[in-house]
This record gives structure tokens, C-alpha cells and sequence, in this order.
């Protein structure tokens, strides 16, 4: 039996590659040092499996400690369902603070509940959608969230962390799309994309009324040199370890038999 | 012409895949765009009435299945008259001072997607055609603002649906769907921010507009509460509703759906 070290390689390694693995991984360890929730297990074996985690990990999948998003489709649709669960439980902290409860403008409540709403929606239709197609032990459990770093009660922090989990949202997809082989799968994730564009713009104009942050510079990127005007695309990879990097994410995740092509 | 007719002429190669001249391209495409708005306006004002709706649903989606190139025709389309409708908003003088950096910004953004659906074209990419932005109903935005405002609204909206419609067309190739991806989703912030800038939400809820009932096929199917086959329709009581259930889905539009609404703005 292999004992999975904590990891974020994916890809070949090639002479190259190891360097970029050696870069990947001391960042990623600094992450965990630091207190991020979210590890991932790397083995050469592609095929890795929970039988080949140790007797403690296996007891934390088991826990609901830790979860393998699997692979093929079924790894985005979890992944997708790990993403909405973060934004849906965010947005339920929101509606208890004191920002949304006590300072927030009518506009202002009805775009947060509206989030909440759509994330909720988002959420469940996943863990639904997850369920028809795998068994039980591959759909994501009820993850485990961590908050306390964010204040509730300051309208600043509510927005700015909502807009970087929506504009997180969208690139996921936006990155998720060419992973995905049924194309009905990919339709839908269309559908819940530019809900996510919507959620970014409406959050980027609440925290600066009239401006360019519904879709800033800061936001957007360039593509073949024609300007900054299209939106990111991000491989789960990247997504999981900015998500681990806000430590929101409790439960473990093991995303190395996530399609990457 | 009728309308199947008229979607035949759709697959037409001369038009969409054939590499022409840019004079005959032009040409080819001013006609087409003539024939387009000829059918499309009276297709456009009937898809109010379920049955024309009910016809449409029942088309075979196959119909509509494009090749790569036909899609990125279609959208290049599309960006060409959102650009050149934001770029005429702008030296008309009708947008207000406040507002002006918003449509600077659209306006450049359409603009990038033009040259990189043109760059992605290559020798299959054209000029972009003529359009007539009073839309057969006598519409004028550049010199009325709620009217251009509107409008602005009608094209991003129906932007988005348009390229989600296209999205499975574009699977063989990853780094065109990537790049579809990445401009639908910028179509869908800048619907958002014209949306809330009317007083509307910045999603859209059921088919609810406040558009013109001419152009009422730009929502047309957007109330739709089935995702992959499960109902979500009353399992959210306690999340909005039905509203929010069709809020958190846009639904996308075919080509042919996409092409009657844009018919309406070619001259």
C-alpha cells in the first residue's frame, strides 16, 4: 500500500514538469502550514482509489472528513457540487449578520437573498443531478465549513468575499466546460455560468456603484491579444487551491483523478 | 418565404461556409440579411402565441446542429452588431455623462470579441453587415436613452442565450469552447449591469420583461423549471420559488431562434 503524500501533481512529470511540481508543491505545502483545510493525495498510480489511502484516512472518508471527487464527469459534477455548497453556506452566514440584517439597503437584502436562493437551487439540483447517475459513497457528502474569518457584520468583507467566490464561480465553470464529455452536462453548466456573471457584475457594481466592476480589468482577461474582455477559464487544480488558500473549506478533498483534458 | 424555407437557406454553404470575396461576401450577406428580416419579423412577432412556441420547441435540435465555422459566423454576427450598436450609442451623445464609461467598456469588450472571432475565422471571417437599429418597429435609440437602454438589455440577453446554444457545436474543438465560455459569461455581467441599470434584476425571472412585445422570442423559454430531467419546480418553497428556480438557470435559444431576433436589426 502507498502512502498518499499530500500533493498537488497532476500532470506527467517531465524535467520541466518537476520543477513546476517542486514550485507547486512548496506553495501549496506554505498553504497548509498556514492552516488550509483543503489537501490533496497524489500517487503515480492514476487509478488511485480510497483503498490505497491509509487506515486513518480511509476512517476520515468515512467521517466525512475527507472526500475523493472522483473522475471523469462524475469528478466535475462534484466538483461543481463542492463550489455551490461553499457559495450556498456563505451566503446562508450572510443573511444571519449583521450587515445583511441591520444595515443593508432593500436592494442590497433582495440581491443577497436572491444569491442565496440561486446557490441553494444550484446546490441541491447538483446533489440530485449526482445522485441519478453514482452511487451514494462517490457524491460529495455535506461539506464542513469554516467562516469565522469572515465579519458578517461589515458590508465591505460580505461583498468583496461574495465577489470573489462569484467571479471564482464563474471562471470554475468557465474552466470545467471542455472537461466535461456528455454534452448535456455541459449545457446545464452553461445555464448555471452566466448566473454566476450575473451574481459577479451585480456584486462588483454594489461595492462600486456606477464603476467599470461589473466586469473590471482586475476581473477579466486577455485572449490572443484582441484585449482584456473575456472572463477566466481555471482548471479544478487551480480553483481547489485558491478555495483551500481562503481556508473556508473544512473537509479534505482529493481532486487528483479530476480530468484535466 | 416561409419559414422552413428560410431555415433551409440557413445551411445555405454559399453563406456560411464558403470563403468568398469580401464585395461578394457582403453582397451575399446584405441579401441574406434581407431574406433574414423578411421572415424574421413576422416569426419574431408570432412566437408570442404558444402554438408558433410550441412549433419551435418541437423542431428537432439536429436542425440547428452547426459546424464550428457556422457557429463562429453566427457569433461574429452578433458582436458586430453589438458593437457597432454601442459604438453608434456613443457619437450619438444619447448615452448620459454618468453612464458613458459603462458603454466605453462594453463597447470594448465587443470589440475584442469581434477580432477574435474574426482572428478564429481567418478566411471564412467578414464584414460586418448593416443593420438598422430602429428594428422594423420604428425604434430610436440614439436618440431616445430608455429606448437605447432597452435594446442594449434585448442584445446581451440574447447574447447569452446564443452562445450557450452553441456550446455543444463547439465540443470537438476545446480551445473554441473555452473561448465561447469565456465570452458568454462577459455577456452575461454586462446583461446584469443594463438589466439593474433599467430597475430590473440583473437575472431573469420566468419570461418577465419589460421589452417591447416585439421581442419577446429574446425570453421566450426562459421560464423553464426542468434541469436534466428533474422537475425543480415546487421543491424550493422556502428558496424563492418557482422565480428563483427559473432565475438560477438561463436557458439558452437556437441559432435559428438567435437569427429571428437579429433579423429584425439587419437593414
Amino acid at each position: 500500500m502507498k502512502k498518499p503524500i499530500i500533493n498537488v501533481e497532476f500532470a506527467d512529470q517531465g524535467p520541466d514538469g518537476k520543477l513546476t511540481s517542486r514550485r507547486r508543491f512548496l506553495k501549496t505545502t506554505g498553504l497548509l502550514v498556514a492552516g488550509s483545510g483543503l489537501f490533496m493525495y497524489s500517487c503515480s498510480n492514476e487509478n488511485l482509489e480510497e483503498e490505497l489511502l491509509t487506515a486513518d484516512a480511509a476512517a476520515d472518508v468515512r467521517a466525512g472528513k475527507v472526500f475523493n471527487l472522483g473522475k471523469g464527469d462524475l469528478a466535475i459534477l462534484n466538483y461543481a457540487y463542492v463550489l455551490e455548497q461553499l457559495e450556498a453556506e456563505y451566503y446562508r452566514q450572510v443573511l444571519e449578520g449583521d450587515y445583511w440584517l441591520n444595515q443593508a439597503s432593500p436592494e442590497e437584502k433582495e440581491i443577497l437573498q436572491d444569491l442565496y436562493y440561486h446557490e441553494v437551487i444550484h446546490r441541491d439540483f447538483l446533489k440530485v443531478a449526482i445522485s441519478s447517475v453514482a452511487p451514494p459513497g462517490k457524491i460529495a457528502p455535506d461539506l464542513i465549513f469554516d467562516f469565522s474569518s469572515v465579519d458578517f457584520s461589515d458590508r465591505t468583507t460580505v461583498l468583496t468575499v461574495a465577489k470573489i467566490l462569484e467571479d471564482t464561480g464563474v471562471s470554475a465553470y468557465n474552466g470545467a466546460g471542455n472537461l466535461l464529455e456528455n454534452t448535456d452536462y455541459l449545457l446545464v453548466a452553461g445555464k448555471i455560468v452566466s448566473v454566476e456573471g450575473r451574481h459577479a457584475a451585480a456584486i462588483g457594481d454594489l461595492l462600486d456603484p456606477g464603476s467599470n466592476n461589473f466586469a473590471s480589468d482586475d476581473v477579466l482577461v486577455d485572449l490572443l491579444g484582441t484585449g482584456i474582455a473575456y472572463d477566466k477559464a481555471t482548471d479544478p487544480r487551480d480553483v481547489l487551491e485558491a478555495v483551500a488558500a481562503t481556508g473556508f473549506l473544512e473537509t479534505k478533498i482529493i481532486a487528483n483523478n479530476v480530468p484535466t483534458e | 418565404m416561409n419559414i422552413i424555407k428560410f431555415l433551409d437557406s440557413l445551411s445555405d454553404p454559399e453563406l456560411l461556409t464558403t470563403p468568398v470575396s469580401r464585395r461578394n461576401g457582403l453582397k451575399s450577406l446584405t441579401q441574406k440579411g434581407k431574406e433574414l428580416a423578411l421572415v424574421s419579423i413576422p416569426f419574431a412577432l408570432a412566437a408570442t402565441s404558444k402554438k408558433t412556441a410550441a412549433a419551435t420547441k418541437a423542431m428537432p435540435s439536429a436542425m440547428f446542429q452547426a459546424s464550428p465555422t457556422e457557429v463562429l459566423q453566427f457569433a461574429l454576427t452578433l458582436e458586430y452588431l453589438e458593437r457597432d450598436f454601442y459604438q453608434m450609442g456613443l457619437d450619438s451623445g444619447v448615452i448620459p455623462a454618468d453612464d458613458e464609461n459603462i458603454f466605453v467598456l462594453i463597447r470594448d469588450h465587443e470589440s475584442s470579441h469581434v477580432d477574435l472571432l474574426k482572428a478564429a475565422l481567418g478566411g471564412n471571417a467578414f464584414d460586418a453587415p448593416e443593420f438598422d437599429f430602429s428594428g422594423g418597429l420604428g425604434l430610436d435609440p440614439f436618440n431616445n436613452y430608455a429606448q437605447f437602454l432597452a435594446l442594449a438589455q434585448g442584445f446581451e440577453d440574447t447574447g447569452v442565450r446564443a452562445y450557450k446554444g452553441q456550446a455543444g457545436a463547439l465540443v470537438d474543438d476545446d480551445a473554441l469552447l473555452e473561448y465561447a465560455l469565456q465570452i458568454h459569461s462577459v455577456e452575461a455581467r454586462h446583461a446584469s449591469q443594463l438589466r439593474r441599470m433599467r430597475g430590473e434584476k440583473g437575472w431573469i425571472t420566468r419570461d418577465n420583461n419589460t421589452l417591447p412585445p416585439a421581442f419577446s422570442a429574446i425570453y421566450a423559454g426562459e421560464e423553464n423549471t426542468v434541469q436534466l430531467g428533474v422537475e425543480l419546480a415546487g421543491r424550493f418553497p422556502n428558496f424563492g420559488g418557482v422565480d428563483a428556480v427559473t432565475e438560477a438557470f438561463d436557458e439558452p435559444l437556437t441559432m435559428a431562434e438567435v437569427n429571428a431576433i437579429a433579423g429584425l436589426f439587419l437593414a
